[in-house]
């Protein structure tokens, strides 16, 4: 057994990545920042179905639109697979994705979830919205992310770090609605409320809320799914904001950025790749891909998740999710300006 | 007439060819540091693409506080690991008391808990519903205040118990090859215990103590988890702000510049201070050193306590608490392909482990026997900053040129042999994630070595040569005894460090290359903390079995 370690090691350093045995010969290579356990099932699936392998490597989004950079036509990837909108942005940006034309695609993926270009698609949506304790807080009295900056929350309010990209993009919304003196302002008024200093992740925010650290705060949906499948009795409930403006008129809608996918500019299998993107938006690949993650379907069409369908229905916001990734790097200075760490 | 060979004195011919092989050794090391520079490189170049406005917005709104906590935080990291370090290591090479030799190696144990995993457990056990609150509740009544460990505290607290081994490694060596004659010298001068301690034994051992902190250091300025974690903003959170939310890469490798620049200033004000004093021993062997200090009555258990007490905060707790986290999960995680976990990361570590131990080696000597000397000074300093890098902007900075080199290898066999000659692939082997490990780790293998080195006196060589020895003979027969516990500790630190790495693995490793260190990845990028208890105490458990057979093997040889 030893003896086979160093010979096996020097071989698959001479051959670089020594490829896993076939399946019926044809592979395609992802790049993913979607963790493995909310991929491989479906990977999975789609072997199964077409015969076609998939290799995959998974690491966090910068350092993979890093790598497939500087690979660059030497690359094996054909398919970049993220969780926000705004990398995928930044990867179309950086020539890295090329455009696709599907009409499969177009009609199953609502307009506001992928590039207008066409070189990435949302797959599954994700929303960030508001989380409430039920015996101290009256839905009633909620609102919008805008009401939360008024002074009738001071000293209840938990947000996570402005580090993560999920309030990154929900900022950026908030200058593509208001524009920047506007949204500053809002994002001034939620650090005044702030009960606690910000939390590293969405999970505390919640437990903060249901513990009675503060009363309110904004997540996204799917980690309270995770925490209330384990905890039905969490005290903490969902609020879809924003549905009503002012006048009574449909709102602005509640905040949404998409888990997506794109093929690279040079990848070896671009038409093998653009069918397994076009599989993923299917009835049966989009109740898999959302329902491991209590995320939502992108084709409307789809049945969700018993329990996130027990949450009910709401609008969602309309501003396109590729100008969330314009806006992100806005978004970030104007959370500094505004001392929201 | 004779030739002028002939004419030179027998010193003079060897003092010529010691010049001879002064350049060559020089040679060698300003190879290697060429290897390692070219993340530094990579930094230097991205200072061509300044961007005015998102530096301007940096300055006013976030390196003025990221730059203060940073001081804060490398002020207290140094404080503490130089204090337990030091105060663990004299304790354990120099006095006898109860549990000594369990102590010994249990002590360095939580070298293989990576700091955010230590980070998060300590928050998991003094979080407001955790095990501490209820038990001081238990005591104390219902309404006991909440405290809880965050910001500076917490960040300095979790560093200094996952780093203080590496100063505590350093210092044991230290003590042990000071051989017991230079206390017993302090003593017949009527000096006390304590004050040959810090008159005596202190001083001998500067450069292990300096080396130690000074990884230490340098891993604090990388570090990005644990601070995360705490929520408390260093100088590397502006770098990910900078890359991660404002997409500029060229700004977080910038950042990283200045970053470096603070490490360099640290290094050549360490050794200004030091200055040319040397650090020889006269039983550098240390083989059969007794403990001097055999501690009576209560201070014996007091000793006992303190080690105790340390280990039992910086591993025990956060072992049980990860234990009470994974527990649950086992069922559905735990599966046949954490083989296929452990083992890739046992053959990264073992590889990495060899390969940046004899490159330590050679940077040592190379360091040692060049001429000029200032040169072999200078190269050494360079050669190690890898480590101070941030995990991810290392890994960029070497897969970049790397994937450049590639191509360029490629264009060359297109020119000569045309379209149809083979092409050669670098990025997403194993040759780029080892690469990288070298360039990261250098330091790590390095700093125990060069620091043994000294132990070795200009007059041993020149003895050993007198009766014969030269070269690898010498090398062999009488350096490497000498230098065994160094390698040793150089081994087992980069083994370590390379289980524990995350980053640079997740970036640059090929396919299939899933390690245990991926897998706590796979578990934490969605915010499931306690699901990633189980492959980080697989990190624990598989990194621990191999440094403790290869330290109790020559702890038996000390006792």
């Amino acid at each position: 057994m030893r003896h086979a370690v160093l010979p096996a090691l020097l071989l698959a350093l001479l051959a670089g990545c020594a490829p896993a045995p076939d399946d019926n010969g044809e592979r395609i290579v992802v790049y993913s920042s979607r963790v493995e356990q909310l991929i491989q099932p479906i990977f999975e699936a789609w072997t199964r179905e077409t015969g076609v392998g998939i290799d995959f490597i998974t690491a966090d989004d910068q350092p993979l639109i890093q790598r497939l950079q500087a690979e660059g036509a030497s690359s094996p990837a054909d398919l970049l697979l993220t969780v926000d909108a705004g990398n995928l942005w930044n990867a179309a940006e950086r020539g890295l994705l090329r455009p696709l034309e599907s009409e499969i695609l177009d009609s199953r993926i609502p307009a506001t979830l992928r590039d207008p270009a066409g070189h990435w698609f949302g797959l599954s949506i994700r929303t960030r919205t508001i989380i409430y304790a039920p015996d101290r807080v009256d839905p009633a009295t909620l609102d919008s992310y805008e009401a939360l900056a008024e002074p009738q929350w001071r000293g209840r309010l938990c947000l996570r770090t402005s580090k993560k990209v999920y309030n990154q993009s929900l900022v950026a919304m908030l200058i593509e609605q208001h524009g920047e003196p506007r949204a500053e302002e809002i994002v001034r008024g939620w650090v005044a409320n702030l009960a606690t200093d910000v939390l590293p992740n969405d999970n505390q925010v919640i437990e903060a809320v249901a513990a009675g650290r503060c009363d309110v705060g904004i997540v996204n949906s799917y980690y309270f799914g995770r925490l209330v499948a384990q905890r039905p009795d969490l005290n903490a409930r969902l609020f879809w904001p924003n549905q009503q403006a002012a006048d009574g008129t449909r709102g602005s809608g509640v905040h949404v950025n998409v888990s997506g996918a794109g093929v690279t500019r040079h990848a070896p299998r671009a038409a093998l790749a653009q069918q397994f993107i076009e599989w993923l938006t299917s009835p049966a690949a989009q109740e898999l891909f959302a329902g491991l993650n209590y995320e939502y379907p992108v084709n409307p069409d789809v049945p969700l998740d018993p329990l996130v369908a027990s949450w009910g229905t709401f609008s969602q916001s309309q501003v396109n999710v590729a100008r969330l990734g314009e806006r992100q790097a806005a978004a970030v200075m104007l959370m500094d300006r505004a001392g929201y760490r | 007439m004779n030739a002028t060979a002939d004419a030179l004195t027998p010193q003079q011919a060897r003092a010529r060819r010691r010049q001879a092989g002064g350049r060559g050794w020089a040679l060698v090391g300003v190879l290697l540091a060429l290897i390692t520079l070219v993340p530094v490189f990579v930094v230097i170049g991205s200072f061509f693409q300044l961007d005015s406005e998102l530096w301007g917005h940096l300055r006013t709104h976030l390196l003025p506080q990221v730059a203060a906590n940073t001081l804060w935080m490398s002020l207290g990291v140094v404080a503490g690991t130089l204090l337990l370090g030091t105060g663990l290591g004299w304790l354990v090479a120099v006095c006898e008391f109860p549990l000594r030799r369990f102590f010994s190696i249990a002590l360095l144990l939580p070298m293989a808990v990576p700091g955010y995993v230590m980070a998060t457990a300590m928050v998991g056990i003094t979080e407001f519903d955790g095990p501490l609150h209820q038990l001081l509740r238990v005591f104390l009544g219902s309404d006991a205040r909440p405290w809880r460990l965050s910001g500076l505290g917490g960040v300095v607290f979790a560093l200094t118990l996952v780093l203080y081994p590496y100063v505590y490694l350093l210092a044991r060596n230290a003590f042990l090859s000071q051989g017991a004659r230079s206390l017993e010298v302090g003593q017949s001068l009527g000096a006390s215990r304590l004050r040959s301690f810090f008159t005596i034994s202190l001083p001998l051992a500067r450069p292990w103590l300096a080396a130690g902190a000074l990884l230490a250091l340098m891993e604090a300025l990388a570090d990005f988890g644990t601070v995360a974690v705490f929520n408390y903003d260093t100088f590397t959170t502006a770098i990910y702000r900078a890359w991660y939310g404002m997409f500029s890469v060229q700004s977080a490798l910038q950042l990283s510049g200045v970053l470096i620049l603070a490490v360099i200033i640290v290094v050549i004000a360490e050794q200004r201070l030091r200055g040319s004093r040397l650090y020889t021993s006269l039983q550098a062997g240390g083989a059969h050193d007794p403990r001097p200090i055999v501690l009576r009555g209560s201070l014996r258990w007091l000793a006992t306590l303190c080690a105790g007490s340390v280990f039992m905060l910086a591993f025990l707790l956060p072992a049980i608490q990860l234990i009470a986290w994974a527990a649950p999960n086992l069922a559905r995680d735990f599966d046949a392909r954490y083989i296929g976990f452990a083992r890739n990361s046992l053959v990264l570590a073992a590889i990495a482990a060899g390969l940046v131990t004899a490159l330590g080696l050679l940077l040592a000597y190379a360091t040692r026997l060049s001429r000029p000397a200032a040169l072999g000074r200078i190269t050494a300093r360079w050669a190690t900053l890898g480590y101070a890098f941030p995990g991810t902007v290392l890994a960029v900075g070497v897969f970049v040129p790397v994937a450049a080199a590639g191509d360029g290898i490629n264009h060359l066999l297109a020119l000569l042999f045309g379209e149809q000659a083979g092409r050669v692939v670098l990025t997403g082997t194993l040759f780029t994630l080892l690469l990288a490990y070298c360039i990261r780790f250098l330091a790590v293998a390095h700093s125990p070595l060069a620091s043994q080195l000294q132990r070795i006196t200009q007059s041993l060589d020149e003895a050993a040569r007198g009766m014969g020895e030269t070269g690898l003979g010498l090398l062999r027969r009488v350096h490497l005894p000498i230098l065994r516990r160094g390698l040793l500790t150089a081994g087992v630190l980069v083994f370590v460090d390379v289980m524990k790495e995350l980053p640079v693995t997740l970036m640059i490793r090929p396919f299939g290359w899933d390690t245990l260190a991926t897998r706590v990845f796979q578990m934490t990028a969605e915010g499931e903390w306690e699901r990633a208890a189980l492959p980080a105490l697989a990190i624990v458990a598989v990194g621990l079995i191999p440094v403790i057979l290869l330290l109790s093997q020559t702890e038996r040889r000390n006792a």
